[in-house]
């Protein structure tokens, strides 16, 4: 597979099980070991300076986040591991649930040490049992290893870890919607202020990250923030994984150091588009993220280009649409899916995407007019400027993407632009032929 | 549809008043053998846990994976994600509902199949995918989705002739 | 220093640290567009049409949500936020029915109010396919799911200040629906009727079921004796439905335009409501005697005994067997009344005046109807009564004052005050105390049991014996009462619950508009109507005195135990 460097965070071998024997035999768990050993203040500081941001999609720096929580002043404080996975096309958490669930648990052991918690939740959702079944067997392992639950490793500090299984909603990947799921609530978004590193579960403060953040901290512990910065770039270090599908040769989860383009990706990863094919857009960032026309696909993968390139990192999912492929269907399809995903508390997300669906429905079947266009795209604007959590502003985002970049294809579709010279309508012909 | 006392058991081993509500809505699904949370299940949750019905209800009506109608033995997801999509989904939709005579949402008379439509399954490296209770399969084609349901068919006939032999 | 600098629209100004943005701009003379607002409640930013810009945020941020926060730059009208706010209204009313001119809140719907301001003239979007049935299976309320914008005000005054929960958000995306669990219809769950969520509806997706037909019909019958009783709370919020501020006292008003309407006779529901000071007063001091089903909790309010009824059965022999002063009422038209007028009792036909929505339904209880008639004929809110008088062309800040009509309109300012939360305690303390000790009270205000605070406490000097009281508004506070009662962590003797908070004042059948702020204007109205009368407790009212010599002979007599006293029964977690 390409240029992989050697040695990475999770250096991925896709048929392979990595037992708790396995684990401990390379290494594992002597990052929970050293940080124990060395104190929390001490490893904090290693997480900070290396830079590692959270990985779920919003990007936020994971040492000041577990500051944040260290410094509550309230004692009784959780650590959830969201493992909501539901960006369609990103499969990367499902694949270190379950190939490398002990790096997992080390991590959210050791970032429970670091912030104080002494209960962690791992929240995973429904739709993936072999995952749940996994990290269950992984954690009664661990605690009979004495690697999770009372006085670990004889340090005093003690830290239990349960499964909590969502039920089937993609906004419980937004952490405040998360928080009520556990708490027996319907899987809103709640305000924010305040954080859930000052207010989170049952109103203590919470540290809550992703599945892939929380797995790299172990690596960032045993080979110091340096190693870990020198994997990526300046703007952003480590590495990222990613989840490639679509019309590509070569589909599947790969980890590749941040500066890499996507093109690079695409290509060297992928093995580019199919014989005789042209790629049309890239999804990136799966359902929330944009579509990207191929001149951007240079822009390398960098918090800081991608936003200047208004590209979404997300999930990291990548998902490639080749020349074959309608725009308006792509977007009919995430549509339909933040139509079915949206949790109806606020009106441009819940009524916007209504709208939105009614509209894309009738240009796919050639009764709207440019104006209709015009139309989807002020609600557009609506749903990215006003939406009460960030998935309802994200929702808007393949959506302003294509009218941005594939506008033609919209105006293609209108009623306007089917007539022939001779007034025939070109979609009745095509059904005809 | 459950006994009260399966859903009070199932209440305790969640820990009882602190149980957690999504958690005793999953289990007492699981526990049901249509695999769906009745209304009685609803009513006896609210009344042990002292939340409002109405609370109860909106909690399970939220998320998609909790049916609050009656399910079959084999719950047969068609993942309908972008990835999926494109790589043919509508085909395999299309025959697994020829094959069963019913529609996305429905449970064959029989109370044998059901097929719902879910979002990503986390398999769109071998997409179009589904998955048949907890087991995904991927790289499907029309063709392969119908032999699925034949397996599953004889799979639940053998299942009916050992237990049948017991009279 | 409590104040911090920030600018709207450029200006600089100083506005109280911890504020809100909708509340600093406000300050500033601007009102920003809201509708899941409502100042009695929690923040819940669904509708988002009270964004506005701040400098250095990336998107708009809605006002109701966000706080101030020093040298924030708010812009609240630039194209921007403009455009953004129609568009969302347009969202609003592109799935919401056209049919606002045949809609119960045709001229004062939040909504179209804000539709007129902003402008939305072109709705681009389509009305999707789901048409919800109404649901009118209570002789209360009328629920519309297609009207309903899901701001979520009536599910969280149902959750959160009565704590029944019975409309609550189901399902999600565009199907969220707010509802009964199951979609059910109100009378097939343990709703108490109370209106609440009607007053706080911004649209017209809950509201009063309209009985002003029945009424005009009555009135246009020549054969019906149409006579009218009119709720202590009404005269201080009616004038309200006209545009004048809250806490205006109109009670001659009122009288002038019922008179005007049509009505027969214009009658008060204080006389009835002194009179139940008389008969559950006598009961408290029958229950102390005895000790036993203490504390006497009061029946007046019908939302109250619809919770009981349903959440706390167990407790229902503490309830007093009064009727409600507007069932006493209606039995005493159709028998003394009648009597005393010789008017058939099948020919009268009486209509209250209520503050109520579920007083409709108490009215409409098969077991109130003592004279072999129904107690109560119609039963209109003060909504519908300002809608009558509307229809009627009335100019009712232009009409003369007129009285009551004797014998049935003579009351006490004790049972004006009724229509407060603690009135009904206020008002038997001065009669159970002046019966019980012979002595005559020196101060007639018990300003213990007054106010807004959701649960008061007091303990008064009777005879040398010490005995202490409870009043609770609202039906979640209700609710601790109940709870302390039932685990016996209580000794109250009297305890006063009405299910509205503010009592009567606040109920679900007032003008819109209601807020706490509101409620309390209306409760010093009252307090202000009761210094003002000439008798101010119940036992003096001479007209009582006259009904008991004439009619009833004694409180807690065989006759008053026919008419005016009932059973409240278990009905399980249904209203029906």
């Amino acid at each position: 597979m390409g240029k992989t460097p050697l040695d990475l965070v999770f250096n991925i071998e896709p048929n392979v099980f990595v037992s708790l024997e396995e684990y401990l035999r390379t290494g594992g768990y002597a990052a929970l070991a050293k940080s124990l050993s060395q104190g929390a203040e001490l490893s904090l500081r290693e997480i900070i300076n290396s830079d590692l941001r959270g990985r779920g999609g919003a990007a936020f720096p994971a040492g000041k986040k577990i500051e944040m929580v260290r410094g509550n002043a309230e004692t009784t404080r959780y650590i959830i591991c969201n493992a909501d996975e539901g960006e369609p096309g990103t499969f990367k958490d499902r694949f270190i649930m379950t190939h490398i669930p002990f790096q997992l648990l080390e991590g959210i052991t050791i970032a429970a040490y670091l912030s104080g918690a002494s209960q962690g939740y791992i929240y995973v959702r429904h739709e993936y049992p072999e995952a749940q079944g996994i990290l269950i067997k992984a954690i009664n392992q661990a605690e009979e290893e004495g690697l999770l639950g009372e006085n670990i490793f004889g340090s005093g500090f003690s830290f239990h870890l349960e499964l909590f299984s969502g039920a089937g909603s993609y906004l419980c990947g937004e952490e405040t919607a998360l928080l009520s799921s556990i708490e027996g609530k319907k899987g809103r978004p709640r305000l924010k202020p305040p954080y859930p590193t000052q207010s989170g579960l049952w109103n203590k403060p919470t540290l809550i990250n992703n599945v892939e953040t929380l797995a790299n901290i172990p690596k960032i512990i045993e080979k110091g923030a340096s190693w870990y910065r020198s994997l990526g770039t300046e703007d952003s270090s480590g590495t990222k994984l990613i989840s490639l599908s679509g019309d590509i040769k070569k589909r599947g989860l790969i980890e590749v150091p941040f500066g890499i383009s996507f093109a690079e990706i695409i290509n060297d990863f992928g093995g580019g588009p199919k014989e005789g094919r042209k790629i049309k857009a890239v999804n990136i960032g799966g359902a929330s993220g944009v579509l990207v026309p191929p001149e951007l696909l240079d822009t390398p993968l960098e918090y800081k280009a991608c936003a200047q390139a208004g590209i979404t990192i997300g999930s990291g999912a990548i998902f490639v649409l080749d020349d074959t492929r309608s725009i308006l269907d792509n977007v009919q399809n995430r549509l339909k899916f933040f139509l079915h995903e949206s949790c109806g508390k606020c009106t441009p997300c819940r009524e916007g995407l209504r709208q939105a669906d009614i509209i894309l429905d009738k240009l796919i079947a050639g009764q709207a007019g440019v104006k209709d266009v015009d139309t989807l795209t002020r609600y557009t604007g609506a749903i990215q400027e006003a939406s009460f959590c960030g998935l309802g502003q994200a929702a808007g985002n393949t959506l302003r993407s294509s009218l941005t970049y594939y506008r033609e294809e919209y105006l293609a579709c209108c009623q306007e632009n089917r007539k022939s010279a001779g007034g025939e309508d070109l979609a009745l012909m095509e059904e005809t032929a | 549809m459950m006994s009260s006392t399966i859903v009070q058991d199932i209440i305790h081993q969640h820990g009882g008043d602190k149980a957690l509500l999504l958690q005793v809505l999953l289990a007492v699904q699981d526990a049901d053998p249509q695999k769906y949370l009745s209304e009685e299940s609803v009513n006896e949750i609210a009344r042990i846990l002292e939340i409002p019905r109405s609370r109860v209800y909106s909690t399970a009506s939220f998320y998609s994976e909790i049916s609050l109608q009656p399910r079959g033995i084999y719950l047969i997801r068609v993942c309908t994600n972008a990835p999926c999509e494109n790589a043919g989904k509508a085909l395999v939709l299309q025959a697994i509902e020829k094959e069963l005579g019913i529609g996305a949402g429905q449970t064959t008379s029989d109370g044998i199949f059901t097929v719902e439509c879910v979002n990503c399954l986390g398999a769109c490296y071998m997409s179009p995918a589904i998955k048949v209770n907890d087991v995904i399969y991927g790289d499907l084609t029309p063709e392969k989705a119908v032999k699925i349901i034949a397996e599953l068919r004889k799979e639940y006939q053998d299942g009916q002739n050992t237990s049948g032999s017991c009279i | 220093m409590n104040k911090m600098k920030i600018f709207v629209n450029g200006q600089e100004v100083w506005i109280e640290k911890d504020s809100t943005v909708l509340n600093a701009v406000k300050q500033q003379g601007i009102d920003l567009p809201t509708l899941c607002h409502h100042p009695d409640q929690r923040v819940k930013a669904n509708c988002r049409v009270c964004v506005v810009e701040v400098e250095g945020v990336k998107n708009l941020v809605a006002s109701c949500s966000t706080k101030v926060a020093e040298g924030m730059r708010i812009t609240t009208n630039s194209p921007r936020v403009r455009e953004t706010v129609r568009t969302i209204l347009e969202l609003i009313f592109a799935d919401h029915p056209h049919e606002c001119l045949t809609c119960i809140r045709n001229g004062n719907c939040e909504l179209r109010q804000l539709a007129s301001k902003y402008g939305v003239r072109d709705i681009e979007g389509e009305k999707a396919n789901n048409i919800f049935p109404q649901d009118k299976s209570t002789p209360s309320l009328v629920r519309n799911p297609n009207k309903c914008i899901k701001c979520g005000r009536c599910a969280e005054v149902c959750h959160h200040t009565q704590n029944v929960g019975i409309l609550y958000s189901h399902n999600r995306g565009t199907e969220v629906c707010i509802a009964p669990e199951y979609g059910k219809q109100l009378a097939e769950v343990a709703c108490v009727l109370c209106g609440q969520c009607a007053l706080v509806c911004p649209v017209g997706a809950i509201h009063e079921k309209d009985d002003t037909d029945l009424v005009w019909e009555a009135l246009a019958n020549p054969h019906k004796h149409v006579v009218v009783q009119t709720a202590p709370a009404v005269r201080v919020s009616i004038a309200e439905e006209f545009g004048l501020p809250p806490g205006e006292i109109s009670t001659g008003k009122l009288v002038t335009a019922l008179r005007k309407l049509g009505f027969d006779q214009v009658f008060d529901t204080d006389f009835t409501a002194d009179l139940t000071i008389m008969e559950e007063g006598h009961e408290l001091l029958q229950r102390m005697q005895t000790g036993k089903n203490l504390p006497l909790l009061t029946s007046c309010s019908p939302g109250w005994i619809n919770y009981i009824e349903q959440y706390y059965p167990g407790l229902l022999p503490l309830v007093s067997t009064c009727k409600s002063p507007q069932q006493m009422f209606g039995a005493l038209a159709k028998t003394y009344y009648a009597q005393s007028s010789g008017i058939e009792p099948k020919n009268i036909f009486v209509v209250s005046v209520m503050p109520c929505t579920a007083k409709k339904y108490e009215a409409a209880r098969p077991e109130m109807n003592s004279s072999g008639f129904r107690d109560v004929d119609a039963v209109l809110t003060s909504r519908e009564l300002g809608r009558m008088l509307r229809q009627e062309g009335m100019d009712f800040q232009k009409l003369t004052e007129s009285e009551f009509d004797a014998p049935l309109g003579i009351s006490s300012g004790a049972a004006a005050i009724f229509g407060a939360t603690g009135g009904v305690m206020e008002a038997a303390l001065r009669t159970v105390y002046e019966v019980v000790t012979g002595e005559s009270l020196c101060k007639l205000e018990f300003s213990e049991v007054r106010g807004m605070e959701g649960i008061k406490e007091a303990s008064v000097e009777l005879d040398g014996k010490e005995i202490k009281v409870a009043v609770a508004h609202g039906l979640d506070k209700a609710k601790k009462v109940m709870e302390l009662i039932q685990s016996g962590k209580a000794d109250y003797s009297f305890v006063e619950i009405m299910c509205c908070p503010g009592g009567c004042i606040g109920g679900g059948g007032q003008p819109y508009g209601t807020t706490n702020e509101v409620r309390a204007k209306r409760i010093e109205a009252l307090y202000q109507v009761d210094e003002n009368m000439p008798v101010r407790k119940s036992h003096e009212n001479p007209a009582v005195q006259d009904l008991y010599r004439d009619f009833l002979k004694e409180p807690l007599g065989e006759l008053s135990h026919q008419l005016l006293h009932t059973e409240y029964r278990n009905r399980g977690l249904s209203i029906n």
